[in-house]
């Protein structure tokens, strides 16, 4: 691999559903890389594939009814056409993943620290002791109070913001260079939203851990990210760094995004929601994957939006966007509807 | 000053907790709701905000007495409700409607979408003009649904669609208040702007008033007149709008508000944030004195003895705390104090 920071590659990934209904295109085509110690944060709508894509990255989407093909490079090697014994060994240890719901992730029966201890247990060579000992350390390091106690309770006796803590311990305890955080907050009120943000960023300082941080919040994004991806459709919309999205952002989708969320900061007059609603997967249109519901594509020539898939093409050397619109077309709107920063 | 619509006297509701056993003693009381008292006025918008299980749709639900309050008086269009027998509450329910939050357990999927729509002129044996399919189909065009859809289940639609219904039901009768639960957390933002535009629209018609409740402080900004904290069953601030958001004078909206992320990176990476520590103590067993003492950045002695009453500190700006924020300090700390 060219940069040795790359920690993770991934490179046109696809996956599909076989489902009663027909197939499902979850994921098209979707390429990104991810640097030693940054975050890049998926961004889009509910069903637009963010969690399928990193499920397959992480090798846990295992259902006899999907089909995954492309690559997936991790520190340099294949995960897609890997053993998956080989890539099981990887997950809890070089790679975790950290989901939205705890619950789900915890094992009811087991007390948190017999949980974490056997996390260390799988992927290191030491004796229980010692396994607990960093167990309680880790618990200590996200946040958990009086430890001694806590570290005996089981899962149900915690409340929901210890319990992604506890999530968060459980993903880091091996130091893993990638974490793949798939809306870690969304469940948590503002408050505890604030403390576990807050621990990632401090976690991530500590560890150097790459971060790949799934949400549809997109002040959770302003406040972590380094690099965006945008997803609409089960496609990569738009990619580039996080300052380019909100003050130069390219493609209509994110244009309707970021025109349509309320703003704690101030008060907006009018709200300009995205008409319409998401594409099914089942049926995809056959250009633009937003062409159904962008109130732009009148301006481009010979209905091309709703002929020809778009490329991701660059419209700077690190931006990228899924676009028919010309240069001179998107700044005329964006300067028009005072989208993003204008300078 | 206009006659509230709406007027809440120190409602309480207590759900008792059974210790089981052969008597099945009530061994405690989960204070969802303690002693809160709000007005709202014809036509505006009073928004009810708090974290999770700070008893926001306890609040609602006991308000329209969908669940029987513990104590407390409920006066809606100069009525108590809390005093009305159940049979006598009937006509009034066409005055006062309530949407949810999950579009998708509220609605019933064995009635078509017109019988949904079409419920409460049954239910109130209203006659419009007409006819009711042809009221129900004027309504599905107002709320930006296809009429021709009148025939279709709530599962052929999608989340933002079966808010719609969930909406135009509500307004079918004309009420005079809505109260609206959540009634966009479960959408995605660009289906979520469509349906705030829609209530915002629907108000300007009819001039109804809604109490929105929420936990999404943009959100609340957004759509609210006038806005209420909660915390953990009681009424920590509340001020209009603007005042709440630039000048807010209790410590928990100041960290409230501090805590929400601004989608915003430059503005969102030079600001201070008050961090809250620790979690929301049990309604079963709040602290004594101030019930945001235990998380409290400004608590001394006298916020564990006393209870403090919401004061009115400045012309509608009502606050409970012995200690509450300097509005100068807390306006020059920034949206505005957020921005
Ligand atoms: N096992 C499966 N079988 C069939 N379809 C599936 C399966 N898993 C996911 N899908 C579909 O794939 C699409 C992408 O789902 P995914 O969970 O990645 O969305 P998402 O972007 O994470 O959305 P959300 O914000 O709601 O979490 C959805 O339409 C979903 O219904
Ligand atoms: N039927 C019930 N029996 C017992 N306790 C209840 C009942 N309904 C609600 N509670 C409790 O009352 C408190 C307030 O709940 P409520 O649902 O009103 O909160 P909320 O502010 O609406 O929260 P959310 O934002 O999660 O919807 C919670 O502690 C809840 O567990
Ligand atoms: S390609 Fe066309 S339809 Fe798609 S976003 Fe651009 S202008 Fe809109
Ligand atoms: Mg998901
Ligand atoms: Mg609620």
């Amino acid at each position: 691999m060219t940069n040795p920071n790359v920690i993770l590659e991934v490179k046109n990934l696809n996956v599909e559903f076989t489902t009663d209904d027909g197939v499902v295109h979850a994921v098209n085509d979707v390429s990104y890389t991810v640097e030693r110690g940054k975050t890049l944060a998926i961004v889009g709508e509910s069903g637009s594939g963010k969690s399928v894509s990193s499920l397959a990255v992480m090798g846990l989407l295992t259902g006899a009814n999907s089909k995954i093909s492309g690559e997936v490079y991790f520190n340099g090697n294949e995960l897609i056409a890997a053993d998956p014994e080989a890539v099981r060994k990887l997950r809890g240890d070089e790679m975790a993943m950290i989901f939205q719901d705890p619950l789900s992730a915890l094992h009811p029966y087991y007390t948190i620290g017999d949980q974490l201890a056997e996390a260390v247990r799988v992927h290191n060579d030491v004796s229980e002791t010692q396994a607990l000992e960093r167990a309680a350390e880790m618990l200590a390091k996200v946040g958990i109070p009086d430890v001694d106690q806590r570290i005996d309770d089981y899962p149900h006796q915690l409340s929901g913001g210890m319990r992604q803590r506890v999530m968060i311990a459980m993903a880091l305890i091996n130091g893993p260079e990638l974490l793949i955080a798939d809306e870690p907050t969304t469940a948590l009120d503002v408050t505890v939203q604030a403390q576990i943000l807050d621990l990632l960023r401090e976690l991530q300082k500590e560890f150097g851990t790459a971060i790949v941080l799934i949400t549809h919040d997109l002040g959770v994004v302003a406040d972590l990210a380094d690099e965006v991806l945008v997803m609409y459709g089960g496609s990569a919309v738009e990619h580039a760094p996080v300052r380019e999205i909100f003050y130069s952002p390219q493609m209509p989708y994110t244009w309707g995004l970021l025109a349509s969320i309320p703003q704690i900061s101030a008060k907006k007059e009018q709200l300009d929601p995205i008409p319409g609603s998401p594409p099914s997967l089942l049926n995809l249109p056959k250009g633009c994957v937003f062409a159904p519901r962008c109130t732009f594509k009148d301006q481009v020539a010979d209905h091309a939006c709703a002929n020809t898939f778009p490329e991701l093409l660059a419209v700077s050397p690190d931006h990228e966007a899924r676009c028919h619109l010309s240069e001179t077309q998107r700044n005329t709107i964006r300067a028009e509807r005072k989208i993003g920063k204008v300078n | 000053m206009a006659t509230p619509i709406l007027k809440v006297t120190n409602l309480q509701k207590y759900f008792p907790i059974h210790g089981g056993g052969l008597f099945n003693r009530v061994v405690g009381n989960v204070r969802a709701v303690d002693g809160i008292s709000l007005e709202v006025n014809p036509g505006e918008t009073l928004g009810l905000v708090g974290e999770s299980g700070c008893g926001k749709s306890t609040a609602g639900r006991a308000m329209l007495r969908l669940i029987e309050p513990t104590a407390g008086a409920v006066e809606f269009d100069g009525q108590d409700l809390t005093k009305l027998k159940k049979k006598d509450l009937v006509p009034l329910r066409r005055e006062m409607q309530m949407i949810f939050q999950d579009p998708f357990s509220s609605l019933n999927p064995r009635q078509t979408v017109g019988d949904i729509i079409g419920a409460p002129f049954k239910v109130q044996g209203v006659k419009p003009e007409g006819g009711i399919a042809k009221a129900v189909q004027g309504l599905m065009d107002r709320v930006g649904l296809n009429p021709e859809h009148y025939n279709r289940y709530p599962n052929e639609f999608s989340g933002g669609q079966r808010q719609r219904i969930g909406i135009a039901r509500a307004i079918a009768l004309k009420p005079k208040l809505i109260v609206c639960d959540e009634p966009v957390s479960a959408l995605d933002v660009s289906i979520q702007a469509q349906v705030l535009n829609l209530l915002d629209d629907i108000q300007q018609e009819f001039g109804l008033a809604y109490l929105f409740v929420a936990h999404d402080l943009s959100v609340v900004r957004h759509i609210s007149d006038r806005v209420a904290v909660m915390y953990l069953g009681k009424i920590m601030e509340s001020a209009t709008q603007a005042d709440l958001y630039q000048a807010p004078l209790h410590p928990y909206t100041h960290a409230l508000l501090s805590a929400v992320p601004i989608a915003d990176p430059d503005l969102e990476r030079s600001r201070e944030r008050i961090i809250l520590t620790g979690d929301l103590p049990s309604p079963s067993n709040p602290p004594s004195g101030c019930v945001f003492r235990t998380r409290c950045f400004k608590a001394q002695s006298r916020c564990e003895t006393e209870v403090p009453e919401l004061r009115e500190l400045a012309s509608g700006h009502k606050v409970a705390c012995h200690f509450p924020m300097d509005s100068n300090t807390a306006s020059a700390t920034g949206s505005d104090f957020i921005g």
